[in-house]
């Protein structure tokens, strides 16, 4: 076999760099194991999804708190029974109000959430318009004497520049 | 006439600015908590269960306990110094009479049992929640959470946190005394 430094140390930077991109971003670290790709890629969206009710602020997949953890289990499980994305939600938010769910669904309490905003620029605009409306246009023609006055000015300045 | 107008419309963002600062601050001043959160049980009855007897393993219950008459169940377990704290008002509450089912919630049944012997068991009936399959069902988040139920077998009311005099005269006598 040979050997030489330059590949020891490209093997080196390799598995190094391979360990900085295998790790995990979640914070608690659960062995799960799923049927296929599908499945997987359900829990992770799920996990990501709802909002652990002990901890206030963080998903069930960020939480380390013993809730997340118990509320993560049983999220694999409903998934790896072949329940959708749906039903799981269903499920958690059946036993712990809409307060679980990172996306709200629309109610006529949160509707405001999705026609505030647009609300908001309607008026806007609205008050926009009224004031461009409002303002009176100046008239740009001169009379006579302020004709004159203008020829004058610029005389003097054609003048002055030479 | 035109300029009184004008002092209205400029107004009109002061006075936006003031309603939503009184919206926010209603509840910081009324002390509302954000992490204690409304039951999504409420108005419906307890779900279907089978739990172990706390002191009995082949003692067993399910959902028909809680019909018949209006009372507590409260969730607590040994590792919760708050259910500590609440235990003495929950052992009075029980000799004024009220009817009170414990859940201990994710515990060592030994440690529980031990703990009911020492500071006094205010529950007519004990159940054993281990795996936290009833308190799941229940959206439980956290020990001690208190639910009222009537008689009926619905919820009508859960209080997170510690049970105590006052949260007792202030919410919950005034629910419980209207519960049938």
């Amino acid at each position: 076999m040979t050997f030489n430094k330059n590949s020891m140390l490209m093997a080196l930077m390799l598995s190094f760099s391979l360990m900085l991109f295998s790790h995990n971003s979640q914070a608690a670290i659960d062995t799960f194991e799923f049927d296929n790709a599908q499945q997987e890629k359900t829990f992770h969206e799920l996990t990501k999804l709802l909002r652990c009710p002990k901890c206030q602020n963080n998903n069930i997949a960020d939480s380390n708190a013993e809730l997340a953890k118990d509320l993560r289990n049983k999220t694999y499980e409903l998934v790896t029974q072949g329940q959708t994305k749906e039903q799981v939600i269903d499920y958690m938010v059946a036993r712990f109000g809409n307060f679980v769910r990172y996306d709200p669904p629309v109610t006529p309490i949160t509707i405001f959430l999705w026609l505030g905003p647009a609300l908001f620029i309607i008026f806007g605009l609205l008050v926009l318009f009224r004031q461009i409306k409002k303002q009176p246009t100046k008239a740009t023609v001169l009379d006579t004497e302020e004709q004159e006055k203008l020829q004058k000015l610029l005389k003097q300045h054609v003048k002055d520049t030479k | 006439m035109l300029n009184k107008r004008r002092v209205l419309t400029l107004l009109v963002p002061f006075i936006i600015f003031i309603i939503g600062a009184v919206l926010l601050a209603t509840p910081l001043l009324k002390g509302s908590d954000p992490s204690k959160l409304d039951s999504a049980l409420v108005g419906q009855t307890v779900p279907a269960f089978t739990l172990q007897d706390i002191y009995d393993e082949n003692k067993q219950y399910d959902a028909s306990i809680f019909k018949g008459q209006k009372m507590l169940l409260n969730v607590w377990a040994t590792w919760c110094p708050t259910c500590y704290a609440e235990h003495t008002y929950l052992n009075k509450l029980a000799k004024q009479g009220l009817y009170i089912v414990g859940m201990n919630y994710k515990d060592n049944r030994k440690k529980a049992i031990r703990w009911l012997n020492d500071l006094n068991d205010p529950y007519q009936i004990s159940l054993f929640d281990q795996n936290g399959m009833l308190g799941m069902d229940l959206g439980v988040y956290g020990a001690p959470e208190t639910f009222l139920i009537d008689s009926k077998g619905i919820i009508q009311y859960r209080h997170v946190g510690d049970l105590n005099e006052k949260v007792w005269n202030d919410k919950l006598l005034a629910i419980y005394e209207g519960m049938e």
